[in-house]
Formats: structure tokens, sequence, C-alpha cells
């Protein structure tokens, strides 16, 4: 690290002990935090799971599970476009990175849009609320949980979508496309463990 | 300094550039400095402040908690009462005051030490003391009201918390403030470990790091692995309260064990976060004492580790009385047995920095010593009740009382204690008087030692935790006694201890640089340091930086200069813009936390469907909150260079204008 370099960018791009970018830095460190939030979530309904009281609905009778593998396929080609995306705005393409942004977003809506009917279905169908039985209140809390981290991460593809117009995103902002790569990834690579936990080990 | 006082926002010529929303404050004095402060420094004073400010709380909490007990069947305070302050005592201690106490010196120590000229984030740090004073707030809102403060104990064990049990709005209040503290704590540590791991001067490898710093590390760490079992507890038991969910209700299922479970397995590596600071103040303390390195420092350091990674799988011995079965308790009390190890350790290690050193007896060093001695007491009482056929006789007793007393009053506190009257000189300029410091010193420790050390005595005859009065006829009444009056010594001695601090911030004898001829980078500041803390960033040579420098003045001079032709060459000093932001943000925050704990739920005969104050308020703060955090994101992370004169005076300042990046 020397200080010698004449072309250092302070407010951008600060020159680390280390050499990782900071934004990458912190975004990591706040993932392993989130892993933890998620852990204690997933635990505590894989621990009352192991104890329904009587008249706890079945959860195979509940879950429809071509509906959720189809939305997790989804969800994880997503996660493509959001590499595609990161890939794209390190070359300073922006017009690749509109259309890899979008399809994220897009991808991400329907994902969304098929909780919000799966929510709905189960409430309304099958009547299981986050009120009437130990099933409901954790998998809503859980899945709810996940779910507002993809509408977080929605707003905030749509954000980077919009600043994209403004001329002032380019290359060398490429970690700002790339942190927010991070979490995307993160989300779903979390919405794969609830997949497995929550829903396919009711299959076996 | 001059050329920044002049206005609180940019020149005309700049704001062509931008709309107004994006104009960056620069006051350097008064309140709208303060307010979009992002300088670390005066963070860490705020931060110090706000604890010091309910450090009065939660003390005058404890006075009344002894008043009561004082003698047989007292009537001073009913038992709600009671409840309401051995609740607020304990979360105000933890939550309120030590651990802000320690992030004070997190924020004003830390950076100095890595010859960095501010954290890695220093819009994220403000939004960390801002949503952490929210928090505060939170907390305390209930004494204000109707409902009361909350009463449930700082553990808030369910099911006692659920609506059935507390139905008022003073467990909201307790549940919402926690949230936020742990959001503003994860915030603030995110930020520490960047810049722990990014911004350390040339040739500060991590092995060269001062200990205080390393602890720092560690404790970022903890925060941000542990904190996240609290939050999911609170969300449950917000969840239970708010949704009518069954987490905690046992008719549907619910199992109000995990509520003890999730809290410990935060509640223990906060105990570390408490004392780990601790530990990393008496590291730099003992040394420059002793005028020795600290002995074994590779040692310290891994002891530091292991107690921090220990520290997550020892959660249990919390509840060896809930019968979780012999092979998890069992395994639980190994682990305690075992964390006992790496802190002896450093026990040793700190007795050996003291071996054969020439000691300076000053206040700082009187306070560091009697950490060693306190801390161990409580160390030892702590294990014993890591044998858990011991701890069932123990559990729920005023012996466990004594117990944590003694690692947080006589550990966290002393330490905290030592290190303000270690690095006041450097924050302020000023020295305390030593026979004022040394008599604060022993009235602390005698009233410290008085008030708790009878305890153990009525723990064992078997006094209990958290009960308001007692009869005659139990045999507790002189060990209570005696710990009250203990507690008004103890009390007389902090606010010596403060009026001396008080009076010296106005009156003190002024100090010159490096004091206490020390050894870390810090001390090669003027004090106070100035705004850009170094006017060249140092470069490390040695794990003692500053105290190898002073034996190579020549060679540091030399190389200061080339440094410094060359941090001029290429644009000066750099400097982030203030930001009014996460002050907004957190103060949509409050707003949105008013709507979910305080205000009452809607009466659906009143408003159409869910609508109603409740909802409006929490959606009102809800959407501050998102337009700060947009415009805060918009507004960018640039700054401006400044270019001192020799003496460190600034020559000029180049504002840079928006979107020159």
């Amino acid at each position: 690290m020397s200080t010698a370099a004449a072309t250092i960018d302070h407010h951008n791009d600060p020159s680390t002990s280390t050499g990782i970018p900071n934004k990458k830095l912190l975004m990591w460190a706040f993932l392993a935090s989130d892993c933890m939030f998620f852990g204690c979530l997933i635990s505590t309904h894989l621990i009352y799971r192991l104890h329904p009281p009587p008249g706890t609905p079945n959860a195979r009778d509940v879950f429809s599970i071509e509906l959720t593998s189809f939305s997790t396929f989804i969800l994880l080609m997503s996660s493509l476009m959001m590499a595609l995306a990161v890939n794209a705005i390190q070359k300073g393409n922006l017009r690749s990175l509109r259309w890899s942004l979008l399809t994220t977003i897009f991808f991400g809506c329907i994902f969304l849009g098929c909780q919000v009917y799966e929510f709905r279905n189960f409430v309304f169908e099958k009547h299981l609320t986050i009120t009437n039985s130990i099933l409901g209140t954790t998998f809503f809390t859980l899945t709810g949980t996940h779910g507002l981290h993809v509408l977080i991460g929605v707003i905030w593809l749509s954000g980077m979508l919009i600043y994209s117009f403004t001329g002032r995103l380019t290359e060398k902002q490429a970690i700002d496309v790339e942190s927010m790569g991070l979490y995307w990834h993160f989300v779903d690579i979390v919405w794969i463990v609830i997949f497995t936990a929550v829903y396919l080990l009711e299959y076996i | 300094m001059e050329a920044l006082a002049k206005a609180d926002f940019l020149e005309k010529g700049e704001r062509k550039a931008k709309p107004l929303v994006l104009y960056r404050p620069t006051a350097k004095t008064g309140l709208i400095s303060w307010l979009t402060t992002v300088d670390h420094k005066r963070i860490g004073f705020l931060y110090g402040i706000t604890g010091l400010f309910f450090f009065i709380f939660g003390g005058l909490e404890a006075l009344m908690i002894r008043i009561q007990l004082a003698v047989p069947n007292n009537t001073f305070l009913t038992s709600a009462q009671y409840s309401e302050m051995f609740t607020m005592h304990g979360t105000t201690m933890i939550f309120l005051v030590v651990m802000p106490i320690g992030a004070a010196f997190f924020n004003f120590i830390m950076p100095l030490q890595i010859g960095a000229r501010d954290v890695a984030f220093p819009r994220l740090n403000a939004f960390s003391f801002w949503t952490f004073l929210v928090g505060a707030i939170i907390v305390n809102l209930g004494w204000f009201m109707k409902d009361g403060a909350p009463d449930a104990g700082w553990f808030g064990y369910a099911p006692l918390t659920t609506r059935t049990f507390s139905p008022t709005h003073a467990i909201d209040m307790w549940v919402m403030g926690l949230q936020l503290l742990g959001v503003a704590s994860i915030a603030a540590a995110l930020n520490f470990i960047v810049t722990i791991i990014n911004l350390r001067a040339p040739g500060m490898t991590m092995m060269r790091l001062p200990v205080f710093t390393w602890m720092t590390l560690f404790t970022s760490f903890l925060i941000i692995l542990s904190f996240p079992a609290i939050t999911i507890a609170l969300v449950e038991i917000m969840m239970d309260r708010l949704f009518g969910t069954n987490f905690f209700e046992v008719s549907n299922g619910g199992l109000p064990i995990l509520w003890q479970h999730l809290f410990w397995v935060f509640g223990h590596p906060e105990v570390y976060i408490l004392i780990l600071p601790a530990m990393g103040i008496i590291s730099e303390i003992l040394p420059t004492f002793s005028r020795k390195p600290l002995f074994g420092y590779p040692i310290v350091v891994f002891s530091g580790a292991s107690i921090g990674f220990l520290g997550f799988g020892v959660w249990s011995h919390h509840m060896f009385t809930t019968g979780m079965g012999t092979t998890a308790t069992a395994a639980f009390a190994l682990m305690t047995m075992a964390i006992a190890v790496p802190t002896g350790v450093k026990i040793f290690n700190w007795i050996g920095t003291l071996w054969g050193g020439h000691l300076a007896m000053r206040t700082p060093m009187m306070f560091a010593i009697g950490f060693l001695w306190m801390f161990m007491i409580g160390g030892l009482s702590g294990i014993m009740h890591s044998a858990a056929p011991a701890d069932a006789q123990q559990h729920g007793s005023y012996f466990v009382v004594a117990h944590f007393h003694y690692v947080l009053i006589g550990g966290s506190l002393f330490a905290l204690f030592a290190g303000i009257h270690y690095w006041f000189p450097l924050m302020f300029g000023r020295k305390v008087s030593e026979f004022w410091g040394k008599m604060s010193f022993w009235l602390v420790f005698i009233g410290f030692n008085v008030t708790f050390f009878p305890m153990h005595f009525l723990g064992l005859q078997g006094m209990p935790r958290r009960t308001f009065t007692y009869d005659g006829n139990m045999g507790w009444a002189e060990g209570n006694m005696i710990a009250t009056v203990g507690a008004f010594i103890l009390a007389v001695g902090v606010a010596t201890y403060f009026s001396t601090m008080v009076y010296t911030y106005y009156k003190g004898e002024r100090t010159t640089k490096d004091p206490w001829d020390g050894r870390t980078l810090e001390w090669s500041l003027p004090n106070p340091p100035p705004e850009y803390n170094f006017q060249v960033i140092p470069t490390v040579h040695a794990r003692d930086g500053w105290w190898w420098a002073k034996g190579h003045r020549d060679e540091i001079a030399k190389e200061e200069a080339e440094h410094k032709k060359d941090d001029d060459a290429h644009g000066g000093i750099h400097m982030p813009f203030q930001s009014i932001y996460p002050f907004f943000a957190s103060c949509g925050i409050l707003v949105a936390a008013i709507g979910i704990a305080v205000i009452d739920p809607a009466n659906t005969h009143d408003y159409p469907g869910f609508w109603g104050p409740k909802i409006a308020v929490t959606i009102l703060g809800g959407a501050i909150m998102f337009v700060s955090v947009v415009l805060w994101s918009l507004e960018g992370a640039d700054g401006y260079h400044i270019h001192l004169n020799d003496d460190g005076s600034i020559k000029g300042e180049e504002g840079h204008g928006y979107g020159s990046h």
C-alpha cells in the first residue's frame, strides 16, 4: 500500500490494507450476521416441527411442492442474471447491465408473486394461518422474513436500475453492483436451505 | 478550520451541480455540526456522554434497590416498582452504559491506534450512534407513561413477557428498544471490522495491532454473530404480542424454553462483549505504566480469540436448572470450565507484564490493578458456577448477583474508569489531579467490595434474587445493611470520580503531548487530536509503533517528510463530507418504533380495516427512514481535500463538487 500512487481515488476507492474493497468486506460481514438471523429462525422451525400439538395441520397436505419448486427455480435463475449484471458493469456495458438487472427484478417479482399466491392459498383454502397453529406461526414467520429480504433486494435492484440512467454508474462503481449481487446470491442460497428444511423435509 | 466554518452548506458555485436536498452541511461548530458529524472522535464523545448520562440513571435505580433491601420488610418501594427497578437497572447498565462507553473507546481510540483518519463508513457510524440513542429513548419511555417501565427482568423470560402476563406497552417498549440497540450495535460492529481489517496504516500488520484494537475486532465479531439471536427472539415475542402467533403460547405448541436458549445464545457472548474491551484497555495501561512491553502479546491475542470462540458454546450454563438432561449439562459444564483457561492465561500475562517493571502508580494504573484483582475474584466465583451441582444450589441466589457484579463492576467498569483516566489527556488535553483520582479510586474500591462481598454470604444463606423484601428472622438483615452502606460509599466514590472529571474538563492542568510516555500511535498526536488525525499517515515499524518511533526520530522524520510530499502531490488529505441523513433515518426509526411499541392498536369500529393511528405512524416512520436512506445513498461518499502547514494548521481546502467522480 504505497502512498505514492498518484491516481488514488480517495472518495470511491480508498486503497485498503488487504486490497479487498471496503464495501465488499462490509457485505460479507453483514451476510455472516444474516446467516445467524436465518439460522435462529430455521432452528425455531425445525425444533417446533418435532413437537406438533394435536390438531396441527399436516404440512404435506398444505404445501404445494410443484409451485414452490417452480418459484425456487426462478429464484435460482435470477442469480444467473445477477451474475451477468455484475459482469456487465465490470466491463462498463450499461445496456447489458440494464437488461440483466431488469430480468433479475422480473424473476424476483415472479418469486414474490408465487409467495403471495401461496400465502393466500394457505390462509383461505388450506386454513393455515399465522395464529391457528405452531406450523403456521413458524412457516409464515420464516418464509415471510425471507420474502422481505427478496423484496428489499428487488427495491435495491430497481433503485440501481434507475440510477444507471443518471450516467453516474460506471465501471468504477462496479463494487456497488457487486455487493448488491452478493446480497442477492445470499438470499437465494438461504432459500435453498429453507426449501430443503421446510418443504422437502416433509416429503422424506 | 476558518475556511470551513463559513457556511452550513457549500458555496454557491457548487450548488448548481446538485439539487438542494443533496447539499452537504459543513458547519464545524454548533448544533448542526453535532447532528451531521461523521468524525469518529465526535461520535465517540457522543457515545461516552450518553453512556455516562444513563450511568446516573442506572446508579439511582441501584440505590433505590439497596434502600428497599436495607432493612427487613421495608416498604420504600412496592413489589411492582421494585421489579421495574431491577429490570431497568440491568437493561440500562448493560446496554446503555457499558456497551456505549466501550463503543466510545472503539470510536475514539481504535482508528487512532491503527493510524487511520476515520472509520471505513463514517456516515454509517453516525447512524449507529443515533439509532442507539433512539433505542435508549424507547426503552426508557415507560417511565413517563401510565404503563410504567419494563418490569420482566433484563432477560425478559417468556412467557412472563407474553401479552397474557404483561398486557401493557411496557414490554413492547423494552422489546422494540432492544431491537434498535441491536441494529445500532451490529451496524457499528460491521464498521469496526472493516476499519480494522482494511484501514491499517502501512506496516501495521495484524500482529502489530495494539491489543485494544484486537479486542475491538473480537468484540465486533461477537456482536455481529450473537445479536441476531436476540433479535430473532425479540421478533418472535413481538409477533406473539402484536399478531397473536404461538411461539411462546404453550397451549398451541409453543415452547417458552426456546426463549431461554435464544436469549442466552446471545446473552453469554454478550458477557464477553462487555469484558473483552475492558481486557483490551487493561492490556494498554499495564505496559505503559510498567515501562515494559506486554508480556506474551501473541498469547494474549489468541486467548482473546479463544474466549470469543468458546463464548458461543457455553450459553446453557445459565440454564442448568431447567432440566436439559445430563449429557447437555455435562457438555456445557466442561465448556464453561474450558473457557476459564484463556481467561486465566490473560491474568498471568498481565501479572507477567507487571513483574519486574518500573511501576508508576498513577490513577489509571490503580484502576487497572484493581481490575486485575476484582476480576479474578469474579472469575473464581464464575468457575464455581460451572460445576452444575454447585450451580443448582447457587442458581437464582445473591451469590450469582455477587459474581456478576464482580465481573461487571470489578471487571468492566473498573477498566472503563481506568480507560477514561488514561485517555482523558489525549481527548481533552487536560490531566486529572492525582489526589482526587486516587481518592475516587479508593472510595469506589472500598464501596464496591463492601456492597458486593457480603452478597456471596447472603447467597449461600439462601437469599433469592429479585425478591423485593425479606423477613427479619431469615438471618439476612446484617449482610443487607452492610451492602446498602457500601452502595452509598460506592455512590460517593463514583460522584467523586465524575466531579473530578467535570472539574478537569474545565479547569484541569493542561498537559503536553504524550503525557504518559505511551507506546501506541494515538499518543503521537497533539491533544486534542485534530479533525484529520494524522498530518501524515504513520508508517509502522514495530509492534509498539510510537515507542519505536521515539527511538528512531530522524528516520521517522525523513520518512514522514517524503510521505507528506506524496500526499500533497495527489490531492492532500481526504476528508469525508458531513451528512444529515443518518440522523434523519434514525428519526424515522424513532417514529416507526413509537408506532409499533407505544400506540394502541386500532379499534376496528373507529377505523376502516386495519388502518388506524398505529399503522399510520409506523408507515410514516418507515417512509421517513426510506427517503433518508435513498437520499443518503444519492448524496454519495464524496468529500474534500485539505492541505496542511508544517505546524498542522490548515493551509487550504478544496471542496469537491458533486459528481466530480
